[in-house]
């Protein structure tokens, strides 16, 4: 492992300004601009769900119109999912990875390169539609949920805008992904074996396969859905012999997977942290790797459970409630499994371990309502309310979120050479871990009293947890305000990092100088 | 670091208790849970809920004790040393069996619900439910009863942005409507969804029965209500703009009052068609229109015509409701294809549309002159 | 190694244009799927009318020579009219009692209301969904494009007959057409399609 150093003199021998980051190949470099990328998506959307909190603050419409609200709640899932969510993923891909298998670099840096360059086109796109019509509060934003069902997306006039940008996003996702999978299979370090390889790099490989596998259905789906709007096809019409609900059939084989896309690589990232924090090797190490592969397996063949209100036979409907319910057992094994690492463990609890912690919890209340909303006949009744809504949160916001956040201050002292101010990371776990709560848990009972999703409006008997939730929501908002500044000031200064950060973290990144070089493991280390 | 953990601490334990005292102290107030309402099935959905949530807190209990446990005791700051084991096959079998066990007990009542809710033979009563942007349409189909209902005047008036009304003084603000449906208690009601333009979802909690409403196509389902009252419910699948004030408001009533409910629509549908070809006066057909008007254009076209540009068009002063008579007509009868302006024609009868087309016409400093009904006629 | 990730990159690409082309697939896939379990009512035939028609003709025949007399079937029909589309169109029979077996015919009636020419497709959906296979059209104006004239209306028949296989569980079977504007300009050619279904 001593080769980690030999490379260390090359340190700064990179090009600067603007044409460093437009024409980079370097993994860091992109994995930055898609940190940074995403951060920036986060705070958008972010402050869009602050307008949709803010409309819900009390009954009666006083912010904004009916339209501008269902284009805030269109925009707010589009941009988290595939602006912040998708994007932090690979960013966090690119700079990890290739530290993590001992290479280079990754396999197709320039391709690397056009899959972020890509992103704020296709970003930009999605939004532009959002200007258009005069003034800001009368924009002709995409307002047909992010499921953009049909017909209703049908009924938009600027859906050419959205449909391309979706084809750039997943453009930008499939090739991204075939770089990660090349990157994995062909350029691992001698001696590291698939069965070596960190969980992070493991839940990653599984979770390009499946961007592969159904992003291309996704840019299939628009396609046809281009066709029916300007030429004349009839995919989803029923006047020609097409059917709306197949669209939901398609959308869905995206869209459930689409969801392990966005939780697999923050299963891998809390299983690396978790360990770190309890001085002990991550329990169950292969069945954590098959989990991951089951729950990937499942994710194909469950979509339907999306929409069991649309009139399937009841065969069918019985066939989509056991094979959902079925992705309760892989995920409860994980579970299982994080908890057996920290018991008899020696925990500390660096900020990285209270997210990650903060994670276990939240998301396995996400996986108990997904487990709820699983059983068919209950779902009758949960379908398209706020119950869902808090369900999905709890697993995107303290799944996903979590565990992004989580790997952002665990690898910060790597990639910017300073620690960053523990004090405040604190405030801001606490701050937002109690706020999240107080924004999504009172969203289960407003979906069990009987409010649909989707709505700008309420009727009275709804005030008063909808208040509760517009406050968290405000304070959680705010708090990744405190985020930003923490990081801004991680990487301006600080205590000095060592090598390895954290005392027992363990893996081939800890074994490069902190802050990693701009070229690292030119020559491959050895692997015991 | 201990002050911080000592903080850590005290945080815990104040947001545990407010989570505790928060749905306790305020289970008299609002619903936390689902309703078990008044059907068997919504019942039976409702035991199915309670059965997968006590599974659920119990696990989550037993998982997030030991975590916590370990949390408290497996600490580094109290000497603990990091055991170093990190794999048993026998523990990895065991904590998969048990989910797959629980799973499969819950799977046995949930299957035999779900075979009830889509068994809809034998039903006493048929209701067509034709969902449009943003009304539903009921259709009885052996009774020859055919209606819309919308939200009803007072929510849409205080719903409008800046509408100065208090939402609280309104009565079942957003969940009234200007006609219920009825239907007759303990007997089997059979629902059948479809709709006029995009997908919708019929819900009414209280029956157990949410079901979508998709152009082109019929979906089945039914309930049994068996207690009288009133039961609230709306729309439930985004369906554009107004997809939050299309309420569902179904009364349940004993067998006689239904019948006399059915026979009273009867005749005032025969009443109605004889009175639509008989001409109007100005101030018959204005304070009719005014009513057509607010229950079908003001949404879009606000309470003053002053619209939402650039997607709804003002009418007050607009070139449609001040120009050429045919052409008013033509856009309110046909709607205008490729924009949201939808054609009234089937929803309208001849009076209420010269109504409130003599309505747009000479409202908010328009004077354009009466329409009647046999013009309307004539314009079809 | 470069080579090597380029064969790599290859495979994946060949492996996403698959995926691609398998979202189209899931369009005939999903037809398969709804003729075997009869998804949403829906009806395969809308897409091969004439085929239907001849193929309809002939099973109605085999079913007729077994009616089940001592059972009785209650066929209920109703009628939609998509969005903006100004047409009148109304089951004249609004329910029928047939015994399975038994040829039975019912009609519709369709006004176009505007002063263009129209050209429309009925799409008909049924209820409950295990009855689609044992419901057979032998003549329907949902085979075809139906142009109506401006201001032209026309009585439009069914012919169908119950499979005396019908689950015994089943009594009434719903019957749902939904005329939705295609679009098209009328044209010389579909008047011929609709002469041949008013035969």
């Amino acid at each position: 492992m001593s080769t980690a150093t030999a490379t260390h003199d090359q340190h700064d021998h990179h090009p600067t300004g603007i044409t460093r980051w437009l024409f980079t190949t370097n993994h860091k470099d992109i994995g930055t601009l898609y940190l940074w990328f995403s951060f920036i998506m986060l705070l958008t959307g972010g402050a869009m769900a602050m307008v949709i909190r803010a409309e819900l603050l009390y009954p009666g419409m006083q912010v904004v119109d009916p339209n501008f609200f269902n284009m805030m709640t269109t925009m707010h899932g589009l941009i988290m999912v595939f602006g912040a969510i998708m994007p932090a993923t690979v960013g966090l891909a690119n700079w990890l990875i290739p530290m993590m298998i001992g290479a280079p670099d990754m396999a197709l840096p320039r391709m690397n390169n056009w899959s972020f360059w890509i992103l704020p086109f296709a970003a930009l796109m999605l939004v532009a539609p959002m200007f258009m019509g005069g003034n800001f509060s009368s924009g002709q934003g995409p307002a047909f949920g992010w499921t953009f069902y049909q017909p209703l997306s049908g009924q938009y006039d600027k859906l050419a805008f959205f449909i391309f940008a979706v084809h750039l996003l997943g453009l930008s996702s499939i090739m991204g992904s075939i770089n990660i999978i090349a990157t994995i299979l062909n350029m691992r370090a001698p001696g590291m074996t698939l069965m070596k390889m960190p969980l992070f790099v493991w839940t990653w490989l599984i979770t390009a396969f499946l961007l592969i596998a159904v992003m291309p259905v996704l840019a299939g789906a628009v396609t046809m859905m281009l066709t029916d709007k300007y030429f004349g096809t009839s995919f989803f019409h029923a006047a020609g012999g097409g059917d709306p609900v197949l669209f939901q059939h398609v959308f869905w084989f995206f869209g459930h997977p689409e969801v392990y896309i966005m939780i697999l690589p923050a299963f891998g990232i809390v299983s690396q942290i978790i360990p770190t924090f309890s001085r002990k090797p991550l329990f169950g190490y292969a069945s954590m790797v098959y989990a991951t592969a089951a729950i990937a397996f499942l994710s194909f063949i469950v979509w339907a459970h999306h929409m069991f209100t649309v009139g399937m036979p009841v065969a069918g409907e019985l066939y989509f409630m056991y094979a959902t319910v079925m992705i309760a057992v892989p995920t409860a094994v994980k579970v299982f499994n994080w908890t057996a690492t920290m018991w008899k463990g020696s925990l500390t609890f660096e900020t990285p371990m209270l997210w990650a912690v903060a994670f276990v919890f939240l998301f396995t209340i996400g996986g108990f309502t997904g487990l709820m909303l699983g059983v068919a006949p209950a779902d009758f009744q949960y379908h398209d309310t706020y119950f869902v809504v808090a369900h999905f949160h709890y697993v995107l916001v303290t799944g996903a979120l979590f565990a992004i956040i989580a790997a952002v201050y665990y690898w910060l002292p790597k990639w910017t050479g300073h620690m960053y101010d523990e004090k405040l990371a604190k405030i801001h776990f606490w701050v937002s871990a109690i706020s999240v709560n107080v924004l999504f848990f009172p969203q289960h009972f407003l979906g069990l009293a009987g409010m649909p999703r989707r709505i700008p409006d309420y009727a009275v008997q709804f005030a008063d947890w909808n208040f509760v939730s517009s406050i968290g929501g405000f304070v959680f908002g705010l708090s990744q305000i405190l985020f930003l500044f923490i990081v801004i000031k991680t990487i301006r200064g600080g205590a000095k990092a060592t090598d390895r950060v954290w005392d027992s973290a363990d893996g081939l990144e800890w074994t490069v100088p902190s802050p990693a070089p701009y070229h690292t493991f030119e020559t491959a280390p050895e692997i015991k | 670091m201990s002050a911080i953990q000592t903080i850590n601490k005290k945080l815990v334990g104040f947001f545990c208790l407010a989570l505790l005292a928060g749905p306790t102290s305020a289970w008299a107030d609002y619903a936390l849970n689902m309703t078990k309402g008044v059907t068997k099935i919504s019942e039976e959905v409702y035991d199915l809920h309670m059965l997968v949530l006590i599974i659920c807190t119990v696990v989550g209990i037993g998982v997030f004790g030991v975590i916590i446990y370990s949390l408290i005791n497996h600490r580094k700051s109290k000497g603990a040393v990091a055991a170093q084991f990190h794999e048993s096959t026998t523990v990895e079998v065991i904590w998969t069996t048990i989910p797959l066990v629980i799973l499969i007990l819950i799977a046995i009542p949930a299957t035999g619900t779900l075979l009830k809710i889509e068994d809809s033979s034998d039903a006493d009563v048929t209701i067509k439910v034709t969902g449009w942007q943003w009304k539903w349409q009921y259709d009885y189909l052996d009774e020859n009863v055919s209606f819309f209902s919308s939200l009803s005047e007072a929510s849409n008036k205080a719903r409008q942005r800046d509408s100065g009304i208090n939402v609280y003084d309104v009565k079942h603000y957003l969940l009234s409507v200007n006609e219920p449906i009825v239907v007759p208690v303990n007997k089997k009601v059979r629902i059948l969804t479809t709709s006029n333009d995009v997908i919708h979802a019929w819900w009414v909690p209280a029956l157990g029965l949410k079901r979508d409403a998709i152009p082109g196509y019929i979906n089945e389902s039914w309930f049994k209500a068996e207690k009288t009252g009133t039961y609230r419910g709306q729309c439930a699948e985004l369906c554009g703009k107004d997809h939050g004030f299309m309420p569902i408001v179904v009364e349940v009533v004993d067998q006689d009052k239904y019948k006399q409910w059915v026979v009273a629509k009867q005749e005032q549908a025969i009443a109605e068609a004889a009175a639509s070809g008989k001409a109007m006066s100005k101030s018959e057909l204005m304070a009719r229109g005014e009513k057509v008007y607010k229950g079908n254009c003001m949404a879009c076209h606000q309470d003053k015509g002053q619209g939402l540009p650039p997607m709804f068009p003002a009418l007050a002063g607009s070139k449609i409701a001040t120009g050429p008579v045919k052409a008013h007509m033509d856009i309110v009868i046909h709607g205008k294809p490729g924009t949201a302006m939808q054609a009234f024609a089937q929803q309208l009868n001849d009076a209420d549309l010269a109504a409130v087309i003599t309505y747009e016409r000479n409202s908010w400093g328009n004077s354009a002159g009466m329409v009647q009904p046999s013009d309307v006629k004539a314009a079809r | 190694m470069n080579s090597h990730n380029k064969k790599t990159a290859g495979k994946l690409v060949v492996i996403a244009m698959l995926m691609f082309g398998f979202g189209f697939a899931l369009v005939p896939l999903y037809s398969l799927v709804c003729d075997a379990f009869g998804i949403n009512g829906r009806f395969l035939e809308i897409e091969s009318g004439e085929f239907t028609a001849v193929e309809g003709e002939r099973q109605g025949e085999l079913l007729a020579r077994r009616v089940d007399k001592d059972r009785t079937v209650n066929v209920q029909f109703f009628t939609t009219v998509n969005q903006n589309m100004d047409w009148k169109f109304k089951a004249l029979d609004k329910s029928v009692k047939v015994h399975p077996g038994e040829i039975t015919e019912v009609r519709f009636y369709a006004k176009n209301m505007t002063d263009k020419d129209v050209v429309a497709q009925a799409i008909p959906s049924l209820q409950p969904s295990q009855a689609i296979k044992y419901f057979t059209k032998m003549e329907c104006f949902c085979f075809t494009q139906q142009t109506l004239r401006a201001g032209e209306g026309r009585e439009m028949p069914l012919k169908f007959v119950v499979n005396p296989d019908l689950p015994k569980n089943i009594g009434t079977i719903t019957l749902a057409y939904t005329f939705f504007d295609t679009g098209l300009k009328a044209k010389a050619e579909q008047k011929k399609n609709v002469a041949l279904v008013n035969q």
